[in-house]
Parts: C-alpha cells; structure tokens; sequence
C-alpha cells in the first residue's frame, strides 16, 4: 500500500499551456514558467505560497478575495498574483510590510462575518480560512459584528434576514451559508470543471449569496448532478461532504481506480483507520484529471451495506434455502458438483463468465480457469453484451478493436459525432470535458433517438442532432459515407497513403449507391436529407473529426457493421493518427476493455488471439503446463441454449447478474434452472443467485489489490484500502476454487499465487502488448496504455499514428439491412433502454447507497402524441408488453423521445426491463439487440402477473437458513 | 428448447452473417463467411448447422449452402 501526502500542493491557477517560456523574479528567486502562466502559480513552482482564498488550480482566476496582492517593481498598486500574467523581467515581492497589512486588512473583514467556532467546525483542520487566518498573522478583529450572515438573530433577538439556515437536502454533501466568503470557487467549479452551471451568485455586495438556482431550489431539486466538484473546491466547511462532519478528517490516503463506468477516474480513498472517510477526485489521474462524477465520488456505500453477504452458501436445490458454511466446506462442496459434471457430460459441459466490473488479474484467472482446468474454451464475458461489435468492428477495420485515443484528445477536438452514446448520464466525467470544449467552440453532432441532455444544455448546442429510428444506425452511418463520397468531400491523399486505393474505389461505389443517399434513406431513418448532409459536410471538413460511440452503436442486430462503417467514416476523412480525431468506444463498465484484453471472449486467448493459432496456444500450454483446446468455446446466448437442451450444466459466474443484465429474461432463467451448478461469486445476492447452488461472496474494489483497464487502454492500479470484509480478495477466490477442483481431479498441478503482481506478470510473459507492464512500472508512470512493451515502454497514448495495426485500413461495405424486430399492429412503439447518471447498470451497487434520492424506479418516456393516444398521464403506471414478455412501471411523458419510441432505463430488477428484450442479436458477435424492441404500452393497474411471480420466487429463494 | 427451435434459431443466426456476406465480392463473401463461423461457433452450434445443411438446408440462404464444404465439421460433441 502506498500512501501519499495530503492534500495536493494547489498551485493557485491552472498550468499554462504554452511553450514559450518566461523568466522572471519572485523574492530575489529567478523562476521560469511557460508564457501566461500566473504570478501566484511561478512562486508556488519555486515553494513560496502566496496567501489566497478564491484562487484554486483547478479553475480560473478570478481575482476577488484580495489576499494574493503582490509589489511588482515598476508598477503601480498591488495587483492580484492570481490574475496578473507572468512578463519577462518581472520582479515581484510577495511579502514586506505594506503587503502585509493589506493581507490582514482583508483578513479582519472576512473574519468580521464568521462564526468563530473553529474548534467544533466540521472544517477544523481543513478549511484554507483558517490557514489563511494564521498566514497573515490575523490577532485581533478591530470590527464588531452588528450585521453578519451567521447569527440566526440579532442582538435584539429578532430573526436575521440575512442567515440562511443549512440545506441538507443532498445526501452526501451539505450546504452551509453561515459559513461561506463568497469566493465563488464552488459557481467556477460547477461551470468550468462540470459545466451543469447548477450554481450561481445571487444579490451584489454583502447581498452576494452562492444559491442553487432559483430561489425555491434546494441542492437536490436544482440542476446539481452532485458530482463534488463544488465541495472539492470550497475552502471552508460551506459545501462539506456529510462524511467528514460524520467523521472527522481522513489520517492518509491511497490512490486509487474507480469502480463504476469505463472513464476509469483516479481517486484518492481517504481513511482514518479502516474506516474509508471520503473519495476525492485524484487531481494526476491522467483520465479524470481532479474531476469527478456522483458515483465515483459518493456511492460508494454499497461496501458496508447491510445487504452484503460474507460468508460462504451452499444448497442441494434451488428450491432450499441457503445454508452458510465455511470456505473449505463450500469449496469441496463446488468442486465434488463441478468434477461430477464433467464426468457424466464431458468436458465441455461447463463454463465461466468472468466480470467487466472486476480487476485484470481476476478476469485472467476466470478463463484460465476454464482453459486450463476445466479444459475448455468456454468463457465469456459481460462485454459480450456491450462492446463485443466494437471488437469486431474495429478488429476487422483497423486491425484491433482499441479505442484509438487518450481522453486528453477531445481538447484538440473541432467537431464531435456522437453516436448512440449519453455521456452526461453513462461517462460523466468524459462529457464534462467535451462540455468544456465544446464551449470552447467545437461543433458536436449527435446521432442518437433521443434529445439526450448534450443535445441542448446550458452553453451547449448540436449543431445537429440526428433523431434516428431505432435500428437504422447502418442507414445513417452509410448515408454519411455517401455524402461524403458523392459531394467529394474525402482524404484522397491519405487514402492513397494509409489504406488500399482500390479496395476504397469499391467501397465507395458501394456508398455512392443511390439507396444509400440521404433523400432515400430519409424515409426509414426518420432523419432529414438536408440535416443530414450538414452533418456529412461538417465532420468531413470541419477541423479534427472525432466520433464517439456507445451501446446504442453496439447493441444491435448489426451492431458489428455500424461500428465497420464508423472505421469507414474516421478513414475516409483521414479523422485517425493524430490528436483531436479518432474512434472512440465509451465502454459501459469499469473494466470492459481490461476483461476483453485477458482472454475472456471464447474464441480468443489473451491479446486477442484466436485459440485456432497453435503458436499462441503453445505460449500458454507451456506457462499451464495443459493442452488448450483449439475450438471456439460457447458465448453467453449460446451456454444458456447449450444448457436448455442438456448439454451445459454447470456455470462459475463472477460478478455478472445475467439474469437481470442478459436480455430476454425468462430464457436466461430457464437457462439458468436448467443447469446442475451455478456458482455466483458476487457481493450480493443478485437476481441470478436466485438460480444459483454456491454463493461465494466477493470483496469490493477498496479490498483488493489490482488493475483495472479504462475505455482509453489505461491500466490503472486498484490497491487495497481495506481488509476483504468476506475474508479473500475475489483473486484468491478463483484460487481456492481452481485448487479444490484439481485436488478432486486428483491433478497434482496446484495454483500459488500470492499477490496480484505475480498474476500480472504471468500476463506480461505471454501477451506482447503488454509485455512492458508490471507493478513496479505502475508505480513508476502512475498508469500505462497498451501496448506497453519494448517498443514503447511509456506505453501508447494514441493508436495507429504511422500506420495501422493492421497494415491497410480496410474499408468493408456497410449493407442496411432492417433487423426483423419490427413494429405492427400489436406492437407499434419501438423500445430502447439506457442508462441514468445516478445508477450503474443493473444497480447492484447503486440502489444500495444514497443515490435513490436520484432515481427510485425505472420510468418509460413516452412522447405525450403515443400518451394521449393511449390515455396516458404522466405518472400513470402503465404496462408495457413486447412478443417476450411484459412488466409495468410508470411512465414519464416528455419529448424527449420521437414518436413512436418509448424508452426506459433498466436499474431495477422489480421492473426488469428484459423481460420485454428479444433474443435477437447482432450477426457477428451475438450481442444482444437490446436498443430496438417493438413494444405495445397501455394504462395498467400494478404489477403484472410476472412481476409478482418473480417476487415471490426471488423472495423464496434468497431464504438463509438459521444458523444452527 | 426443442430441436426445432434450437436448429431455427441457428438457420437465423446464420442467415444473418449470410446477409451481411453478401454485400462483399462473392468469393470473398462464401470464404468469409465460412471462416466467421469456423473462427465464433462452438462444435456443437456447428454440428447442428450440418444436421441442417445434411438435410438439404432448408431456410438456409444460398451463401450458407455454398460456404458449406468450408466449413468445419465437428469431429463430435
């Protein structure tokens, strides 16, 4: 464990950017900065700390509170070190006796309207008031505080108009007036580093007050995403996490990854004790760089919920109750069922799933378990339901399904197409720093069936914003690629350069087609001809194109060939190889791309390659000492059709809930009922253990030591902040478990890792892009992007620069063709799901902390033409039935959605928005079509026969028995 | 799941890489095909696949019929 220094070294204003340097004088110091760099930020470079309250590095300078003055021979007055630039030659003196009276004249006025209850203050010891109090030797305040904003009442005992009482109403953070100096750190913070502008300063002079919005909101009814940047950067206990006035202030901390989305934000996990007091946002963290989003920074309660299992549960039946046992018992227990499998069905009729949500080190040792003691390729993933097109889209086009860019890249950003993909509620984090430069000036076209909030927020506008049908993405993607090609708007030359001129000529030909104009496709896409030609002309030739996309990409029936045409589109306008342009996947979970990497998918062994390779085979066969079958193993859809018909029976499934997160639930039930093992390795008691035999339970990501990988290729370290409250890190889980299962193989062989490291090293051994990653390195760089090997020991911020992985980018013809989910009379309304800033997929984590207060059911938007129609009223509980199967929950009428499309997100298992999804599925890649399903919507009375039935069997099943 | 079902489901998965076969070069678009499958269907999903296709293939698109001899046969389950 790695502890580090707290807090951060603030340097007053934020780094500058340019190359020119500047050298200048600072209390007889020379220091040299870039050019436009502050005056406060050049002392604080050479360690002299000018006293400040409103500056902070994280915003602008602004330049109010008046206690960073400084002399500057030659010139008039005392400027503001925030706010005046450095110049060649400069000499500046930040402390002699005129400056210092001026310090402690702004001082006794700041301190004259506050309450000086420093001892008891939730801030004591971390408050910058204080600091700045004993900076400038503040002894006495010569003013009496007649009028203040802290006193409830005035000496008269009348009540005080100027005090505002506390507002608690956030649940992780409180808001306290009497506290504030107005030094508008928190309204820059909200603007420039989350972009919502939730806050602002109301009133002028000693009026000014920080507000929520309007006068009526609180901090929970106004726009405030509670994403922390506010409280991170007040200086006083004004806007104060709940924790440290719970707690107390943290003793150390240790950075960390976190668990939630594919962005992958450093933290630093502060603690006192084992006791984990706040998350704050790790201002090096190359991904996030300080920022933060409501989930990373606050929910993070799931860990000590009282929901959480800790002990091992075994049972004969999925009709018993559970029965707690030791790990040893449940160990032998699993084994003795496993080994028993195999022998009566053979070797290929058990599997794994290994996690998107879990470390590198665990996603590797899941498949190995079932490659090289199972025998079998049969592992998969959760990536198999989000990202897996990507993989082969990208894998097909460029030569490897990776992201091409870092995150940094969006600053050089000039137009961004997003598709299918809602940052601001599933990538947070990411979307405030589009925001940020797209109120900069880049242009943003959104391709997407719903007015998402990117489309139109405050200082943000698309310039268009493409309102597709669900299911036409290919259509759109290709009428692009047809404007493009007919309006003679590609790269000639880097075509020529970069990928095969002739197998272009084709494909052009292809998309110069007359059905794939955008007047033709107008009429099945839903999208203007017109619009849609803007859009084509401005990504073609407005700047750096980027484009970045997400499951509303993938999660089709031809997700792999939207994706195929994306790689068309970034090739064709040489929008690949530099900053500012690329391809970019938004990954859904934390470490989907890690567990992609490790080998998880069944056709291919770690650093995607096929298991038909004998080279690669023989690699691992060497290192496990087994024969590693060469036969694709089953993918999720298939292992649960293998286990519908007898041939699969036995599934170890680490931190995934199929049942709630898989498509077409009652097919995954039945699947799942049909099997003689079911082990779930989960914190939970998730809606698949409700199918389950062993229940083992998991540790969290502050348990743990490990690596995750983000959606940029970064390996980030996770490092253990806390001891497993279940006993083992989940690693040392799929140890045991490997080990009792050979033991009852008789197999002499033995698993015996003894750290994370060890396992990552195995993983360097034999995977070439990442042969130059270790522990030691992490510690080194901080994080890494592969490929990080010889090549490029410092690792690889952005892809394909000189040439791509493959060679020649290929260009593949994107034919439309219409999945056969349809809409008719029985089902005229087209279903599409997602997700909601304050809630992470199946909601596991999230709907067991604080974060409800958000967001307490599923809801269906449904635009108020398809309500009226139907009778519908906002807030109605309506029923809402596809050819699968049907659920209610109530219904929110906006129009945010088109006609005709109703959509609703799927974080809750009582309302289970899957078991209205189908099974059908993408062509290349079986993930599943969760984005289109034809769906009919009524008025209804409550729950429906379904839902009440799964109810009761969840509740029957999740029966522990008393211990005896 | 019947037999039925399972091998109807399988005739449409594999319809649906046919589809998207088609739009290549014909060739090109039989051997891929043949190789998609090879490279993403477990045994088993392929032993069915030739169940159907020794029957006639019935539902099967042409391009399936004619990838056929490329593809993999399953030594068994």
């Amino acid at each position: 464990m790695k502890d580090f220094i707290i807090p951060d070294r603030d340097y007053g204003t934020p780094a500058a950017k340019s190359k020119q340097m500047v050298t200048l004088t600072i209390d007889g110091f020379d220091v040299t900065v870039p050019e436009g760099t502050s005056i406060m930020r050049a002392a604080a470079e050479i360690g002299i700390s000018v006293p400040k309250l409103c500056a902070t590095d994280s915003v602008d300078a602004f330049g109010s509170c008046r206690l960073c003055l400084v002399e500057i021979e030659g010139r008039n007055g005392t400027p503001a070190s925030c706010t005046t630039p450095v110049a060649a030659g400069l000499k500046v003196t930040t402390q002699n006796t005129k400056l210092k009276q001026l310090r402690r004249g702004v001082m006794e006025l700041y301190i004259s309207d506050h309450p000086l209850d420093c001892l008891t203050c939730s801030a004591n010891g971390d408050c910058e008031l204080q600091d700045m109090a004993g900076a400038v030797g503040l002894r006495d305040v010569r003013y009496e505080a007649v009028q203040t904003h802290f006193r409830a009442k005035n000496t008269s005992g009348q009540v005080n108009p100027q005090y505002i009482p506390r507002d608690d109403s956030n649940p992780y953070f409180s808001y306290d007036p009497q506290k504030c100096i107005v030094c508008s750190r928190c309204v820059r913070a909200c603007e420039e580093v989350q972009g919502t502008f939730a806050l602002t300063i109301e009133g002028r002079g000693f009026d000014s007050r920080v507000s929520f919005g309007a006068k009526t909101d609180t901090a929970l009814t106004s726009d405030c995403v509670s994403c922390g940047a506010c409280v991170a950067a007040c200086p006083t206990a004004t806007l104060q996490e709940k924790s440290i006035i719970e707690i107390g202030t943290p003793e150390r901390s240790v950075i960390t990854t976190c668990a939630y989305c594919g962005v992958g934000c450093s933290f630093k996990a502060e603690m006192r004790g084992d006791e984990l007091v706040r998350m704050v946002p790790y201002k090096h963290g190359k991904a996030n760089r300080g920022h933060s989003c409501v989930k990373g920074r606050f929910a993070y309660g799931y860990a000590s919920h009282q929901d959480r299992i800790l002990n091992p549960m075994i049972r004969e039946n999925i009709s018993d109750p559970w029965r707690e046992v030791s790990w040893a018992e449940a160990m032998e227990f699993t084994a003795v069922r496993m080994k028993g499998i195999i022998d009566t069905h053979g070797r290929h009729s058990v599997g794994v799933i290994t996690s998107s949500r879990c470390t590198n080190e665990e996603a590797y040792l899941v498949q190995k378990l079932t490659r090289a003691v199972f025998m079998n390729n049969n592992t998969d993933t959760c990536a198999r339901v989000c990202h897996s097109p990507t993989g082969y889209g990208l894998g097909q086009t460029l030569g490897t399904s990776a992201g091409t860019q870092d995150f940094d890249s969006v600053e050089k950003t000039d137009v961004v197409i997003l598709i299918g993909a809602n940052p601001t509620d599933g990538h947070p984090v990411f979307a405030s720093r589009l925001k940020k430069r797209l109120r900069a000036g880049a242009k943003l076209i959104v391709i997407d069936p719903r007015r998402t909030d990117i489309v139109q927020s405050p200082h943000i506008k698309a310039s268009h914003h493409l309102a597709l049908t669900p299911g036409t993405n290919v259509a759109v993607v290709t009428a692009l690629a047809n404007v493009i090609v007919t309006e003679g708007l590609f790269d000639e030359a880097f075509i020529r350069e970069r990928c095969d001129w002739d197998e272009f000529q084709d494909y052009a030909e292809f998309a110069a087609r007359p059905e794939n104009s955008p007047e033709a496709t107008a009429l099945l896409t839903g999208v203007s001809a017109e619009e849609l030609r803007a859009a084509a002309r401005l990504y073609a030739k407005g700047g750096n194109g980027a484009i970045y996309y997400g499951l509303g990409v993938t999660e089709h029936s031809q997700g792999s060939t939207t994706v195929i045409g994306i790689a068309n589109l970034a090739m064709m306008t040489g929008n690949i190889g530099r900053a500012g342009v690329g391809v970019n996947p938004l990954r859904g979970q934390n470490n989907v791309q890690g567990s992609c990497d490790m080998g998880s998918f069944p056709h291919e062994l770690p650093g995607y390659r096929h298991v038909k390779g004998e080279g690669v085979r023989e690699i691992f066969q060497k290192v496990w000492g087994v024969q590693i079958d060469d036969e694709p193993g089953l993918r999720i859809p298939n292992m649960l059709d293998a286990a519908m018909e007898g041939t699969f029976k036995g599934l170890y499934c680490q931190g995934e809930d199929i049942l709630q997160s898989d498509p077409d639930t009652k097919h995954v039930a039945a699947g799942l009922a049909a099997m003689d093992c079911v082990i779930v390795h989960d914190l939970f008691l998730n809606e698949t253990a409700n199918y389950a035999h062993v229940f083992l339970p998991g540790s969290t990501f502050l348990e743990k030591d490990g690596t995750f990988t983000n959606a940029e290729r970064r390996i980030n370290r996770v490092r253990k902040v806390m001891a497993p409250r279940n006993g083992y890190a989940d690693w040392e889980i799929t140890q045991m478990l490997a080990n009792a299962i050979l033991k009852e193989s008789a197999i002499g062989a033995n698993w015996g890792y003894t750290h994370p490291s060890q396992i990552m090293d195995e993983i360097a051994m034999t995977t070439p892009s990442f042969a130059g990653v270790s522990y030691e390195r992490l510690e080194e760089l901080g994080s890494v992007q592969w490929p990080c090997n010889e090549k490029a020991p410092e690792g690889t911020p952005m892809m394909h620069v000189d040439g791509f992985v493959r060679g020649k980018g290929k260009f593949i013809n994107t034919e439309y063709v219409a999945t056969d989910e349809r809409t008719g009379p029985r089902f005229p309304l087209l279903l599409t799901t997602g997700r909601i800033l304050s809630q992470y997929n199946v909601g596991a984590q999230t709907r067991r902390t604080a974060n409800v207060a958000w967001h307490t059911e599923d809801l269906l938007e449904i635009h108020p033409h398809d309500a009226e129609v139907r009778g519908i009223k906002d807030g109605n509980y309506v029923r809402l039935a596809s050819r699968s199967g049907e659920t209610s929950l109530r219904a929110n009428v906006t129009d945010r959605v088109n006609p005709g499309v109703v959509y609703t997100t799927f974080h809750h298992p009582d309302t289970q928005a899957n078991v209205i999804t189908t099974d059908y599925s993408d062509w290349a890649t079986n993930c599943p079509e969760y984005k289109v399903t034809a769906v009919q919507v009524g008025l209804s009375n409550g729950p429906s026969e379904w839902q009440q039935d799964y109810a009761a069997q969840a509740a029957q099943s999740r029966r522990i028995a008393a211990a005896e | 799941m019947s037999p039925e079902t399972m091998h109807a489901k399988l005739i449409y998965q594999a319809n649906q890489i046919a589809k998207f076969m088609e739009s290549k070069p014909h060739a090109e678009g039989v051997a891929l095909l043949a190789s998609h499958i090879n490279d993403f269907w477990e045994p088993r999903m392929r032993l069915k696949l030739f169940a159907v296709l020794d029957e006639g293939g019935a539902g099967l698109r042409p391009l399936v019929l004619e990838a056929a001899n490329k593809i993999k046969r399953p030594v068994s389950a």
